[in-house]
């Protein structure tokens, strides 16, 4: 799909997992980036620690791969100090959530000119797959064994109650809107913040009876409820199961911004 | 042509930093730094830099090291509490060889302790705080005049030596009134380029590599993990991260006798007291008040590196006292270079020694 040229072909081979949902975010981050025709030397990814936190250490460009939770509070200063590069951070739900719960809500407050890229998976992949802030009720997990007895956050509802300019959810099932939503994101002055529900086979499926990566992908396409079609259930009355997850564009909005390129 | 001008240490520290260049600051408000945050919130945007106020000092120090790597001088200011909370990411600072200043306005701990209330004890923490093997560069001002030249001095020393430098200051100077010079123009030592067909983390020979600002067109990988010479993560090679933890240490410990500052009172002297920051100012009223008693002084203007062979210019020397504001931080270090006896003389509380007592250290111990 995407030129080869974006990536660092002598980083190879990754350390992603056999049916790993982060490849697909990449490849559907950098179709976006050539839709808008950004120039590799202006562009600058960022990024914490996890699995999806390896993402920017695989494309050629100027990349900092920073602590644990902290990708946003490092891309401020970047973006801050030269408005005139294009920054995209790539974060997991526990980096961005848990760890660096504090820096999402500011970062999307200030509506920092930004594109935020959250590979949710439900867990923490690289430690093991421990639960996260976003691991549903009832999930197992390695330190969920009994079942998640936590509600989870919604992250997408999270960065527009905090003020982002333009908040998306998808899965990895859907890179056609994926694409699209990132780029939209990424032509969006100020914060821009893409949910994207991945899977991770080796680490949630393996536990919740969805080993097969077909099985996981299955499991996200099922349980996606595009937006209009929930606001429509609301609107005759119906309720909208527990255990699904809207997609589309959630906002799209002209906040004040910070660090846009003037 | 300089101007002289009444200044508090916390102001002469922020014009120190707008002297040297400095155009980003991030920052969270603590007692006794404060002040900085406030100078550089009024200076900063008039010059074109950035000021911002952070969610935390976590992203305080985050954003500081973000913009050092789009080129720029970044500093931040803080204390106690707020410098334990930077701790990882210091050490980020010193993987990753971002050049950077942290000044830390010293008060008394551990904890929230005596918020307005100064003291040394830090000093260890600038050094060890964060996990793993490293060394850093610690300076320590002694008066308004030095919160200002020490400050420059920081920033050109981690841009020369690509390392967070830190300016140890506290409450003392912090927060004291006195007469400074501020000169037209500062010694500025630029951060060394990376050259064409360089590899931005090989560290060649002196071990500090060229620096490639983000948006150069170099696509530079900067990362916390175990790296090769390309900035590539290599985390399983023994040898690649035992190359790059000597590189790291090497280039500042070998480097030394550099970046020493100190001066020196009475070599001859037996009997020497050795101090940094304002417990030196006491020593130097005792040197005063007794001219004849021929008591030697060492005083450090840098803590880290320390500079061992600063003690070994005090040839007759036959006991080394240290007073300060702690339990004993640095005669530690110092014990561990000579066979003297080190005296430490702690002072907690806040409150400078006074002269009286450190004359009845010198009789106790001569
Ligand atoms: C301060 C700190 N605490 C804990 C860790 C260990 N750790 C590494 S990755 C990770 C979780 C990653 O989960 P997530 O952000 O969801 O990313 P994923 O691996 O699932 O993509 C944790 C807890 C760390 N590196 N630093």
């Amino acid at each position: 799909m995407t030129a080869e040229e974006w990536y660092r072909a002598d980083r190879l081979p990754h350390i992603y997992c056999a049916g790993c949902g982060n490849g697909t975010v990449i490849n559907c981050t950098l179709a976006a980036v050539e839709e808008l025709g950004w120039r590799r030397e202006e562009t600058v990814f960022i990024s914490g620690i996890g699995c999806s936190s390896r993402a920017p250490g695989y494309i050629l460009t100027d990349s900092l791969h920073t602590t644990h939770g902290r990708a946003l509070a490092f891309a401020t200063g970047v973006k801050l100090a030269n408005p005139g590069l294009n920054v995209v951070v790539f974060t997991g739900d526990g980096d961005l959530a848990a760890i660096g719960g504090n820096h999402f809500i500011h970062a999307c407050r200030r509506n920092v000119d930004m594109t935020v890229v959250c590979m949710n998976n439900m867990i923490y992949g690289m430690t093991g797959g421990q639960g996260s802030p976003t691991t549903p009720p009832g999930a197992f997990s390695t330190t969920t064994p009994y079942g998640s007895g936590e509600p989870a956050f919604d992250l997408a509802e999270l960065a527009i109650a905090a003020g982002a300019n333009y908040v998306a959810r998808w899965t990895s099932y859907h890179v056609k809107e994926l694409v699209k939503a990132i780029a939209a994101g990424m032509r969006t002055p100020g914060l821009s913040f893409v949910e994207v529900m991945t899977q991770c086979p080796t680490n949630y499926g393996r536990h919740n009876r969805l080993r097969r990566v077909s099985d996981m992908i299955e499991y996200l396409r099922t349980h996606a409820l595009l937006v209009q079609k929930k606001e429509r259930l609301v609107q005759e009355g119906k309720t909208v199961p527990d255990e699904m997850f809207t997609v589309g564009e959630l906002v799209r909005r002209n906040r004040p911004a910070m660090g846009v390129r003037r | 042509m300089s101007r002289v001008e009444f200044m508090q240490g916390n102001t002469a520290c922020a014009e120190g930093a707008l002297a040297a260049g400095c155009r980003f600051f991030g920052g969270y408000p603590i007692t006794p730094s404060t002040e900085i945050a406030e100078h550089m919130a009024r200076a900063l945007p008039k010059r074109g830099g950035v000021f911002i106020s952070m969610e935390d000092e976590l992203g305080s120090i985050a954003a500081v090291i973000g913009a050092a790597w789009t080129g720029v001088r970044a500093m931040t200011a803080t204390s106690g509490p707020g410098f334990s909370l930077m701790m990882e990411n210091i050490g980020f600072a010193v993987m990753t060889e971002t050049p950077c200043v942290i000044v830390n306005i010293q008060r008394g701990g551990p904890s929230t302790g005596q918020p307005t209330r100064a003291a040394q004890g830090d000093m260890l923490q600038c050094r060890f705080g964060s996990h793993g093997d490293y060394s850093t560069i610690a300076l320590s001002p002694a008066s308004v005049q030095e919160m200002f030249d020490l400050t420059v001095k920081a920033f050109n020393l981690a841009d020369r030596y690509r390392v967070p430098a830190f300016v140890m200051a506290d409450e003392i100077v912090g927060h004291m009134r006195e007469r400074v010079t501020i000169p037209d123009a500062v010694e500025i030592v630029p951060r060394r380029k990376l050259e064409p067909g360089q590899l931005p983390f090989d560290g060649g020979e002196d071990g500090i590599p060229g620096f490639a600002q983000f948006g150069s067109g170099y696509a530079v990988h900067v990362t916390g993990l175990t790296h090769d010479e390309r900035g590539y993560p290599d985390t399983m090679d023994a040898e690649a991260h035992d190359r790059l933890v000597r590189r790291l240490i090497g280039k500042i410990e070998s480097a030394r006798f550099d970046i020493a500052d100190y001066e020196v009172e009475n070599p001859d002297a037996e009997t020497v007291f050795v101090t940094y920051g304002p417990p030196s100012r006491t020593v130097l009223q005792l040197l005063h008040d007794m001219p004849d008693e021929g008591i030697g002084h060492l005083r450090l203007r840098v803590v880290w590196p320390f500079p061992e062979f600063a003690l070994s210019v005090f040839a007759n020397a036959k006991v080394f006292l240290m007073p300060e504001l702690n339990m004993g931080q640095m005669a530690r270090e110092v014990q561990r270079h000579v066979d003297q006896p080190v005296i430490p003389i702690p002072k907690l509380g806040g409150d400078l020694h006074t002269p009286a007592e450190l004359k009845q250290a010198l009789e106790a111990y001569r």
